[in-house]
């Protein structure tokens, strides 16, 4: 029995109310008064569980007002626990108090759903920039969202150090390198950052709202584009999450299939990681040796599936590409090159000293501060935090193929480099066992849109980590609300953390071990 | 020491001639530069990549035009941190609604002659993201563009064909 929901009822009684529109079924949701909404996540944080996300629904078109939802995790346990608020009072508690991602979630919350989090510390708009007009929420359906938003005179109050010595550093949105726009300003003394606060949503470009207004199956092509770098591991979470309203169980294959497409989209990534964080300590050597080896797997993935980062292989139902016999030899040849090369360069890594005084007790995120900011994948694991939904909540093949989870407790930028070593080695074993125990038989399975009123969830394990879909189907059937929760939106927050008692000139370099997402953030 | 040195010695020199372009994924629009620019730019040309609402696909490719594979720097193209040094801007993504002026911003900071490449289908016309409230839709309808490069993302090889195009002497007509 689920501990979370156990909790739950004994403390809320007959307040909580299980929903049976909600699928699979061992995600439960369930309903409580508004009023007891703090009190649950009080006891969901007595009882150590995360705050995995928290997100607002207009359900107007259902005759109801707006909905309030946040999900809990415990383990391998989840739970979504729901409240309403009336459309003349669009109020709900704030969980700020209880857990910290919330801070953010509900500023966005409030900035694009127009839901207002009582006695939350913090009134400024996120994603929403200043220039926004302040009664403009295009989560709303009475949103005409066909039309550019008008700008408006604004300015964004910036948290200010003041002293001696104290001066700023503003950063961005547009940066040095080739890389996402977002601001970064810094309060130094000398060297020394004592404060960094991040200010994000300079490339929101409306996904979430874009999604109601696009089909079933477009949406598994949008989901592929929310953050470029974790395509397949998005069209997968979103593919399961439409799938578990539907029934649609896609067959072996499809399954293996798509696991030996996000474990290839994790060892590239992963190898471009290591790269890049090794450059940014001045060793570029590494970066040009890895990017080598990740540009070899793209080409593999362009000639075996017919796209460099398997973009919309992964639909509703199963997967667009089926592999053969040679392109099996081929991707097992290319494991047994890979190791060889890899394992070399990690020995180079390794044997560094130069290398090792800068990544070694820089940028620390400590295991307890991991575990209040609810931060996951390899920035939780990099920082003693057991976490990986292959393994805890495992969906098929990984149920069969078990992961290897490798947790490391420094939580500096090394033990964040360190895990993606070791994640390399092990999608490499992984690939050869998906392609060793490859069953035969269907890519894909007759795709039938959800029924109306109903809500699927998922959890999909992408190479930044946990990635959440929660669908909501209309009374009419089409997507009334698809809430995207990418491992950046609640990872960011860990850099401001982690960059405390560090010099300005490392940023760079602990930014790259977090390597986030902007776009999966901003939406 | 020893080892890096053996490896580099190992790995050789991976970098590929560049496949010619396949024309159709290659647009050039407007005017076409001017003799001088075009010398001026040829052996030296200095790309400022601007990613103005992008899904970070297109970055990954022009990143890989860095790799030792690719080799941008053999054409004499790099990239530089600051808009002033710019010729070239390099921009990718629907315009987000929060990246527009920053964007007018960094194309105003580009000295002339200076040009635009509009790398990606999103760059296009704002692709999966279409036209709303928060995307504004492709590049050109925020600042003028030379070359349209599309694809999503474009290939490695497509994107360096587009800016070496856009550099090139055009024919007589």
């Amino acid at each position: 029995m689920n501990v979370l929901i156990q909790i739950t009822t004994s403390i809320l009684g007959s307040d909580a109310r299980q929903d049976n529109s909600q699928y699979p079924a061992t995600m439960p949701l369930y309903q409580i008064p508004k009023e007891r909404f703090a009190e649950a996540a009080k006891s969901m944080k007595t009882a150590g569980a995360r705050l995995v996300a928290e997100w607002a629904t207009d359900e107007t078109s259902f005759g109801k007002g707006f909905g309030i939802y946040v999900c809990y995790a415990k383990d391998s346990e989840y739970l979504i626990v729901k409240t309403y608020t009336p459309l003349n009072d669009p109020t709900f508690p704030s969980l700020t108090k209880k857990f910290v991602p919330a801070y953010r979630f509900e500023r966005q919350m409030r900035s694009l759903m127009g839901v207002v989090p009582l006695e939350h510390p913090d009134s400024r708009p996120w994603i929403k920039h200043e220039d926004w007009p302040e009664n403009v929420y295009p989560l709303r359906k009475s949103f005409d969202a066909s039309k550019p938003i008008p700008r408006v005179k604004g300015e964004y109050q910036w948290i200010r150090a003041e002293g001696e010595g104290v001066y700023e550093i503003p950063v961005g949105p547009v940066h040095a390198g080739i890389i996402e726009p977002g601001h970064f300003r810094f309060q130094a003394v000398g060297e020394d950052v004592i404060n960094l606060e991040e200010k994000l949503g300079y490339v929101h470009k409306g996904i979430e709202k874009r999604f109601e207004s696009i089909s079933w199956e477009d949406g598994a092509k949008l989901a592929g584009r929310v953050s470029g770098d974790s395509t397949v591991a998005h069209a997968l979470c979103y593919s399961h999450a439409v799938e578990s309203m539907t029934g649609c169980n896609p067959h072996g294959r499809a399954l293996w299939l798509r696991a030996l497409m996000l474990e290839r989209e994790r060892i590239a990534n992963h190898l471009g990681d290591i790269g890049a964080i090794c450059n940014d300590a001045a060793f570029a050597f590494m970066l040009y040796q890895l990017t080598i080896l990740k540009e070899k797997l793209l080409r593999t993935n362009l000639k075996i599936f017919g796209h460099r980062f398997m973009m919309d292989k992964i639909i509703p139902g199963g997967t667009s590409v089926d592999i053969n016999k040679d392109a099996k030899k081929e991707i097992l040849a290319e494991m047994d090159w890979l190791t060889n090369e890899f394992e070399r360069l990690v020995t180079i890594y390794d044997e560094n000293p130069s290398l090792e005084d800068r990544v070694r007790d820089t940028g620390i995120l400590p295991p307890e501060k991991a575990k209040e900011l609810c931060v996951v994948g390899f920035v939780a694991r990099a920082s003693g935090q057991e976490m990986d939904c292959r393994i805890l909540s495992p969906f098929p093949p990984y149920d069969r193929i078990v992961p290897k989870m490798t947790v490391l407790g420094s939580g500096d930028v090394h033990a964040r480099g360190w895990v993606r070593i070791e994640e390399v080695r092990d999608s490499i074993r992984l690939i050869r066992e998906i392609l060793n125990s490859l069953p035969e038989g269907k890519i894909r399975e007759g795709f039938t849109p959800p029924s109306p009123d109903k809500s699927g969830f998922a959890i999909v394990e992408g190479w930044r980590g946990e990635i959440v879909y929660w669908v909501q189907s209309c009374p009419k059937g089409g997507i009334n609300r698809c809430m995207v929760r990418d491992p950046s939106t609640v990872n960011w927050i860990a850099l401001e953390e982690a960059i405390h008692g560090n010099i300005v000139p490392d940023f760079p370099l602990c930014n790259k071990s977090f390597n986030q997402s902007y776009s999966g953030h901003d939406l | 020491m020893l080892r890096i040195l053996h490896q580099i010695f190992r790995t050789g020199i991976v970098t590929e001639p560049l496949p010619p372009a396949e024309e159709t994924e290659i647009e050039v629009i407007g005017v076409r530069l001017e003799e001088a620019i075009k010398r001026y730019f040829r052996r030296s040309l200095t790309i400022r990549e601007i990613d103005a609402g992008s899904c970070n696909g297109c970055e990954l490719e022009i990143h890989a035009l860095n790799n030792p594979i690719y080799n941008c720097e053999r054409f004499g193209i790099h990239f530089t941190a600051s808009p002033r040094f710019a010729d070239i801007l390099l921009v990718t993504g629907p315009v987000s609604i929060n990246m527009e002026i920053a964007l007018i911003r960094t194309y105003n900071a580009t000295p002339n002659p200076k040009f635009v490449i509009a790398v990606g289908d999103c760059g296009y016309n704002g692709g999966i993201f279409g036209e709303s409230y928060a995307s504004l839709g492709g590049i050109g309808k925020i600042i003028p563009v030379d070359v349209y490069i599309h694809g999503c993302p474009p290939k490695p090889a497509d994107i360096l064909n587009g800016i070496l195009k856009s550099i090139e002497d055009s024919r007589p007509t």
